[in-house]
């Protein structure tokens, strides 16, 4: 703050008011973009020049939950009427629904193992971290330093063993394999943020129980976790963002039974190139829950996005 | 900090007029062994999903092995992958153009973000509004993001060349982001540099508001001027804040896969082709896992190396 | 009491186990996101018909099938029981076990390879090469080959003033230098209001793409990968004088006719670029001319094709596919079922007219055959004259290499054609050491 004149800070804040909001726009036109592209039929979107104005179709939401084949024109009129409106649609371009496409899997398979990875590294995380905060253990800093480092590795280079792990232990392309290679990724970011939130937590209420002959478990249990909450809840969304997103590993690890929605998207082809308009509904599709979790976490985002170091 | 509530401050009466060893005694696991439960089962997974398979890949890296010829085992050859790795040419072009991503990501990043932050602490009306709209980019799925921007750079049906053309009244297609070999390496550094410069703008955001007023008010009363003030007291306390988050960035761009494989696949030619992007041809491609193995050593080794001497100096800044 | 019941639920268990078996009869097919795959789909339906067994499919595009079912067997997956693989995968599925080893099943089925054009067998079946080890059915037979706007090259304006340009009719081309003439012609000329482009060539990186492309002209200079006396000897022949000329070919054919932004195209892109009347001409697969000649926008008489056009010698390069038991299935009884009813003769014609290359001489040497699709011919005529890549159980890290190679010097302008080849040769003399074969 200085002491300059009203005027003079009122027309420094409007000038910034008004780069930010530039810079704001601008920084949203591809996310605009591709919402719009959801919409457009597949001619629209290769257009060139690109289209600003076409008539809106659920084309590309059809086309990324459904197979579909071409017939001629004479199977189509052997055809009954179509009953549902998809069918009605997929039917005017001269194409049958053959049956529903890979996506509901995918996108059913990142939110099992996002969940379970998630639930499994908060809970460890948590209790790791109220160790790490509550009481001396040797090599303290060194452990922390250590867990922080497995964050080091690129995730190609991790991939290499855990390819040959998962090949002699059957884990290859499971759920299972996925959750627990997420689970350990993910808690190093659990216990930082963690033992963070758990600081702040006055000791003082712990030992206020234990003296009314709570064990240490308990007051645990009874004290520190409700007060948690919000701190475990911010953890446990960001821990499902990096597995939500996640891609190198479910490119490498998994194949037809746990491969999720990022390594999908991208395939998903129409009759020549990629199908814009259904990787573009797919990929709305997929980014919204994390929108959704952008709004409900921009209190803590500054805390998640730098391992609990820096709080606001 | 908030102020101790009245509860907090009856709370460590007690604790106090209660000796700590007394505390201790109460029934239950005791305190040592609630420890050690409770942290073995991290240490535990991470011994087995981080540490072994670290060491396997360290003793991969001494051995001929393809695991796509696991019949054919393995053969000890001592350094011969890392002789092979530091004296391929294309192994130094690969580092050098994570380099210039690296650097220039970085930079831009910084002069944005904290560009950025530096208008938002004006605090001016709805900031918060726009602040959430900046933040989206950095929240998606990378790989998504790279696929889209692919579409984005289309030379005849993508937006960025139409709107460039649009500005500048260039023919749009008279200019390929994606398969110009001198434009390939600035396309990933734009899409990167939209993607996470929020990250770096938060960060300062934080660092910004950390500065108390009065600081200010002590050096308008020395009359220091605006400029004085920036260098002498803005720059030298957001940069522990700004140090931590290159140092988050750069660790994650050195690491850097979904994005620019989704973006141009590393081309044209290999331009654009960073260091993770050579290490999955090599292990999952061409399946030459001891050979790559010693890649990926050589790549922590650089990373961790690097990090311990920053955290080092970051360390140094903050005690200043 | 606990342990009466933990036997009885073992009994149980065991009982309700073979009668579950029973009941999943399916199959998991997998292959390309192609044409000829929605076909097969259509055409599997008689074979549940007729055996009861579900069959599911697994498809991933061109881009990434290669990798992602590499990946699949290199990891012992089983979401396979039958694989649609590539010709080039025979030599490391064989070597490896990735895939059952036919003879035995042939011999008892009475299928013999002999109905089968030995072109096909060679490159699909057999390993090692040529000899009576078979390890797929072939399946798929294919070529790449070209097609081409027959209505552009027919207009009377375009007609005369290609032939006052050059001195010859606007016909499809026979050699690669004519074949340049005509995408000049084409490049940047206005077409019903549309900027319009020479040809839609190979330049895909991340696969196999340019590879394949440039391959095309490489053959027709007369390229060899080594010394046909002595394997494995490189030098001279994969950067003999004609390589080098016709790498520098295919370069000055990219920077001349193809369309802004093709510098990462394969299939996909080519037929996108075709079927939105961007380009004169396309190189692609013959797997996708059934396909084009059915497109409401660009077929019928709108479309035509050639084969790989000649320089020096006439040839074309192998594409398709055999199909083979995966050796971690559970399922490879019913899976050799399904391998059986493909080799039939009935369904062999089926697969043809449903868009499928049957390899089996009864469909392919029928005198008919010419005359059954506008491209017939021209298919019989390239498969004729095929060259395929290295079969070697190392041919990911020979394609790798020189997609590299010549991805660097065709599209990224990084040294000279010369160079290029030289560098590939070091690149191959590295794996060939690495295996043993040198």
């Amino acid at each position: 703050m200085s002491f300059a004149p009203p005027h003079e800070k009122l027309w420094g804040k409007r000038l910034a008011a008004g780069l930010v909001i530039v810079y704001a726009l601008v920084s949203i036109i591809p996310l605009i973009w591709i919402f719009l592209t959801g919409f457009k039929s597949p001619q629209d979107s290769i257009s060139y020049p690109p289209k600003m104005v076409f008539s809106p179709t659920m084309e590309g939401y059809v086309n990324v939950f459904t197979t579909r084949t071409r017939q001629t024109p004479e199977y189509m009129e052997t055809l009954p009427p179509p009953e549902t409106w998809y069918d009605e649609l997929v039917r005017s371009r001269s194409m049958v629904i053959a049956g529903p496409s890979k996506f509901g899997q995918r996108f059913l398979n990142s939110i099992i193992i996002g969940f379970g990875s998630t639930f499994l590294s908060v809970f460890l995380g948590t209790l790791a971290a109220y160790a790490f905060s509550r009481f001396k253990i040797p090599l303290k800093d060194d452990l922390m330093f250590f867990i922080l480092s497995t964050r080091m590795m690129p995730p190609i280079a991790v991939a290499i063993p855990i390819f040959l792990m998962y090949r002699e232990l059957g884990l290859a392309d499971t759920h299972l394999g996925m959750i627990l290679l997420y689970t350990a990724v993910n808690i190093s970011l659990a216990v930082w943020l963690l033992k963070g939130f758990i600081d702040e937590i006055p000791r003082e209420y712990e030992e206020a129980a234990m003296i009314d002959g709570y064990s240490r478990f308990q007051s645990f249990c009874k004290v520190v976790l409700p007060q948690a909450t919000t701190g475990i809840a911010a953890t446990a969304i960001f821990c499902l963002i990096f597995s939500w997103n996640e891609y190198a590993f479910a490119l490498l690890l998994t194949s037809g039974t746990a491969q999720t929605a990022p390594p999908f998207i991208p395939t998903i082809i129409g009759e020549g190139g990629l199908d814009w308009p259904a990787v573009a509904a797919g990929a709305t599709l997929f980014l919204v829950p994390i929108v959704f979790f952008t709004i409900m976490l921009r209190k803590h985002l500054l805390r998640g996005i730098t391992f609990g170091a820096v709080r606001k | 900090m908030s102020r101790p509530s009245i509860l907090q401050k009856i709370v460590t009466s007690a604790a106090i007029a209660t000796p700590a060893p007394v505390v201790r005694q109460v029934r239950g696991l005791s305190d040592r062994a609630i420890a050690w439960l409770f942290v073995t089962p991290t240490i535990l997974l991470l011994l087995a999903i981080n540490i072994f398979p670290l060491i396997w890949t360290i003793q991969l890296s001494f051995t001929n092995y393809k695991a796509n010829r696991a019949a054919r085992g393995e053969k000890f050859i001592g350094l011969r992958n890392y002789e092979r790795v530091l004296g391929d040419a294309d192994i130094w072009i690969t580092l050098q153009t994570t380099a210039h991503f690296l650097i220039w990501t970085m930079l831009l990043q910084v002069l944005l973000g904290f560009g950025l932050a530096w208008l938002l602490n004006k605090q001016f009306k709805g900031h918060s509004f726009w602040t959430t709209l900046i933040l989206l980019p950095m929240m998606l799925s990378p790989a998504v993001v790279g696929n889209f921007w692919r579409f984005l750079y289309q030379p005849q049906i993508g937006l960025f060349n139409y709107i460039i053309a649009f500005f500048t009244g260039a023919d749009p297609s008279s200019f390929q982001m994606l398969g110009d070999v001198n434009l390939a390496p600035w396309s990933i550094v734009i899409v990167d540099t939209w993607m996470w410069t929020p990250y770096i703008m938060l960060i300062c955001l934080a660092g910004l508001r950390s500065i108390p007023d009065y600081i200010y008010e002590a050096a308008e009363v020395d009359r220091a001027s605006k400029w004085r003030q920036f260098w002498s007291i803005t720059v030298p306390m957001v940069l522990p804040f700004l140090m931590l988050a290159v140092l988050f960035r750069a660790i994650e761009n050195f690491k850097m896969f979904d994005l620019v494989v989704e973006l141009t696949n590393g081309g044209p030619g290999s331009v654009t082709e960073l260091a993770s992007i050579n290490l999955k041809r090599e292990a999952f491609e061409k399946w030459r896992t001891g050979y790559s193995s010693a890649f990926a050593i050589i790549l922590f080794v650089t990373v961790f190396g690097v990090a311990n001497i920053y955290v080092k100096a970051l360390n140094a800044v903050k005690q200043r | 009491m606990l342990q009466t019941a933990a036997g009885a639920s073992l009994a149980l268990t065991v009982m309700a186990a073979p009668s579950q078996k029973a009941q999943a009869q399916s199959l998991t097919l997998c292959w390309a996101a192609w044409d000829p795959a929605n076909a097969l789909v259509e055409m599997s339906k008689d074979f549940t018909a007729q055996s009861g067994i579900e069959m599911n499919f697994e498809f991933v595009p061109w881009p990434n099938y290669a990798d992602r079912m590499l990946n699949e067997l290199n990891s012992g997956g089983k979401l396979c029981d039958l694989l649609i693989g590539d010709s080039q995968w025979i030599g490391g599925s064989a070597e490896n076990g990735h895939y059952v080893k036919l003879n035995s099943f042939f011999d008892k089925e009475g299928i013999s390879m002999d109905d089968f054009l030995p072109a096909t067998v060679y490159a699909y079946s057999t390993w090692p090469k040529g000899s009576p080890n078979y390890w797929a059915l072939p399946a798929m037979g294919d070529a790449n080959g070209w097609v081409y706007r027959k209505d552009w090259f027919s207009r009377p304006a375009l007609r005369s003033e290609f032939k006052s340009k050059y001195g010859r009719d606007l016909e499809p081309p026979k050699t690669w230098t004519e074949m340049k003439d005509i995408g000049e012609f084409f490049q940047g000329r206005d077409i019903d209001g549309k900027r319009v482009y020479g040809a839609a060539i190979f330049t895909e990186r991340g696969s196999e793409g340019i590879t394949m492309g440039a391959t095309g002209a490489l053959y027709s200079w007369g390229f060899q990968y080594q010394n046909p006396n002595k394997p494995y000897d490189m030098e001279g022949f994969v950067n003999s004088p004609d390589a080098v000329a016709a790498l520098e070919f295919y370069k000055d054919l990219y920077k001349c006719c193809t369309p802004p932004g093709y510098t990462d195209s394969y299939m996909e892109e080519g037929l996108d670029a075709f079927k939105s009347g961007q380009v004169a001409m396309m190189m692609n697969w013959f797997a996708f001319f059934p396909g084009l000649h059915k497109d409401p926008v660009v077929g019928g008489d709108k479309i035509g094709f050639f084969v790989n056009p000649g320089q020096k010698v006439e040839a074309s390069t192998l594409g398709g596919q055999g199909i083979s038991v995966v050796s971690y299935s559970e399922k490879k009884d019913q899976a050799l079922e399904y391998i059986k009813w493909f080799a039939s003769p009935e369904v062999q014609k089926k697969w043809w007219s449903l868009g499928g290359y049957s390899c089996h001489k009864s469909v392919l040497l029928d005198p008919g055959f010419a005359n059954t699709q506008p491209f017939a011919a021209d298919f019989l005529k390239a498969m004729d004259g095929v060259q395929d890549f290295w079969q070697e159980p190392a041919y990911a890290e020979l394609l790798l290499a020189m997609q590299k190679r010549v991805h660097d010097f065709v599209v990224a302008d990084q040294g000279t054609a010369q160079e290029a080849l030289d560098k590939l040769i070091e690149d191959w003399t590295e794996t060939f050491e690495d295996e043993g074969k040198l």
